[in-house]
């Protein structure tokens, strides 16, 4: 794992010193977000997806998981949230760690905990809105949490307007457009509250305006983010920090834009900028302060 | 599945006459019960007792006239019987003696009766369920049915059918557009073999869709069941005008008795 001495990984981008960085742990003693430790996982057919994923992404960071086609992301990402079970390694959310596969009630609620904390967005949404309108898909998840009433209305009412949809709440899904169904499927997950952001390639098959409303949108949420894609110009633009997930482990682990200018590491890795892209003219990505 | 989300692009929505009779504003799941309670009445009345059909008729071309839906929407979608009716006719031809000369063809006369009893109870009950859906809108049949205490699970299933149709169509509208800039023309059994391909690419990609909707819903701590996010509420007024069908039907179906035995 290649991981550079000026990495910063909290809210101030460049100007945290390691000094500081420790006393920010102190004050906030706050587990990570989100952290992997040796997780593997092979499929029922014996093919092994994961051999040993090690990450750690502490609160309020934006971080992209960059990787080729088949790599091992969209298998990663559904072990965030217990749907995958690792073989081996453990995953832990905010100081809470995703039980085993059992049938034990205590486990399922650990798991719906989880499942609270770490909010999907998946790639297509036609696959996560499936209720007959907006508002009552976005009330899905929180009223699987038991969530009711006025409290509920609030939650809907908060996620779509986070993501400029509320004007919207009572169409159909699929009488959106791709971006605007893009962003409801955000606002469902934010209506859960989640711990974590986790989103699966969220520019594919936008148009460039709807690219840019969306990231308009991601940048304001105060939120830990993790962002899987091999967009590179999108992880530049709202991840500071980059990791490279290649033949099922963690491969390197740096700034974005550091990351980018590694002709060498990103060939390696099969990820290629486009054409006439150039990350060094580029400013850096900033992240809010933590919430 | 960009530009194929037009106006009343999926079925439910196709279905819905928009309107603002009373029969229209009923609570679904009260339109439900009292369609229920006329087909069991006709299908519950006399064969032989011509003349009740008559009212039954009468009674729901009434229904339709106030709920104000185009004759021709009605007569339209009444096409949906058709397969029946090709059964039904089979059965003069088929059914046991004796026999009754119909324009020089010898039919057998419980065939003919047992034809009649399918058309016109069939035909009743059609024409009241397209009445149903044209005047309430698919979603809320759906709801209406979830208050009804129909297990979830079927309306679970009926709900994806509704929301995923359009989706489905949209997918196989795209794999024939592909097809055919490909050069492909259906023009007999010859192409049967490819038309049945796409089937089955269709069925796979269906599938698939349906784990990854699945995981989608396990992500945000579905359990089994939907949760319940509010129906309509039912008033007295609406149950009782609601029953005037059935209760006449009713009267009807008790005459046609007493008349037959």
């Amino acid at each position: 794992m290649m991981r550079s001495s000026d990495r910063s990984d909290l809210s101030q981008p460049n100007a945290a010193s390691r000094t500081d960085r420790a006393e920010l742990q102190s004050i906030l003693p706050t587990p990570a977000s989100l952290e992997l430790a040796g997780v593997a996982f092979a499929y029922p057919d014996g093919h092994q997806a994961l051999f040993g994923v090690d990450l750690r992404i502490e609160r309020g960071e934006r971080v992209a998981l960059l990787g080729p086609n088949g790599a091992g992301k969209t298998t990663l990402v559904l072990h965030l949230n217990g749907i995958l079970h690792a073989g081996a390694g453990v995953v832990t959310v905010a100081g809470l760690t995703v039980p085993p596969k059992s049938k034990d009630a205590k486990d399922a609620a650990a798991v719906r905990e989880i499942r609270r904390r770490v909010g999907v967005v998946f790639q297509d949404p036609d696959d996560q809105l499936f209720m007959p309108t907006v508002r009552e898909d976005v009330a899905f998840g929180p009223a699987n949490m038991g969530v009711v009433g006025d409290e509920l209305d609030q939650r809907v009412r908060t996620a779509l307007e986070r993501v400029d949809m509320l004007a919207f709440a009572d169409r159909p899904p699929h009488h959106l457009s791709y971006g605007q169904r893009r962003r409801v499927a955000v606002a469902a997950v934010l209506a859960m509250e989640p711990e974590i952001l986790v989103l699966d390639e969220p520019s594919s098959n936008l148009d460039p305006a709807s690219r840019r409303e969306l990231a308009d949108v991601l940048r304001s949420l105060d939120i830990t983010m993790l962002m899987v894609t091999h967009d590179l110009p999108y992880a530049m633009e709202l991840c500071p920090r980059s990791v490279i997930l290649s033949g099922g482990v963690i491969v390197a682990d740096d700034d974005t834009r550091t990351m980018l200018c590694n002709e060498e590491l990103m060939g390696r890795n099969r990820l290629e900028l486009p054409y006439g892209f150039d990350p060094q003219n580029l400013p850096a990505p900033v992240v809010r302060g933590i919430a | 599945m960009g530009g194929s989300h037009g106006h009343g692009a999926d079925q439910g929505e196709r279905l819905y006459v928009h309107g603002h009779s009373v029969v229209h504003r009923l609570p679904a799941h009260v339109k439900t019960v009292a369609l229920l309670a006329f087909v069991f009445t006709v299908v519950a009345t006399p064969t032989e007792q011509f003349w009740a059909f008559g009212v039954y008729a009468l009674l729901l071309i009434a229904v339709v006239a106030v709920a104000r839906i185009p004759v021709r929407t009605v007569t339209t979608r009444m096409l949906v019987e058709i397969p029946f009716v090709f059964f039904a006719v089979l059965m003069p031809i088929l059914g046991p003696d004796p026999r009754v000369d119909v324009l020089g063809v010898g039919l057998s006369q419980p065939g003919l009766l047992a034809a009649w009893g399918i058309m016109a109870k069939g035909t009743l009950g059609v024409v009241g369920s397209i009445t149903l859906a044209a005047t309430t809108p698919a979603r809320d049949l759906l709801l209406g049915l979830e208050r009804l205490r129909v297990p979830d699970l079927f309306v679970q299933i009926a709900g994806f059918m509704l929301r995923y149709s359009h989706v489905v169509t949209a997918e196989m509208e795209r794999m024939r557009i592909a097809r055919e800039s490909r050069g492909f023309h259906a023009t007999g059994p010859r192409q049967w073999k490819v038309l049945a391909q796409s089937a089955g690419a269709l069925f796979i990609r269906s599938y698939e869709r349906g784990e990854r909707v699945h995981l989608a819903m396990l992500s945000r701590g579905y359990t089994g069941t939907m949760p319940n996010l509010g129906t309509a509420v039912a008033v007295r007024r609406d149950w009782v005008v609601a029953a005037t069908l059935p209760a006449a039907a009713l009267v009807a179906c008790l005459l046609a008795w007493t008349v037959s035995s």
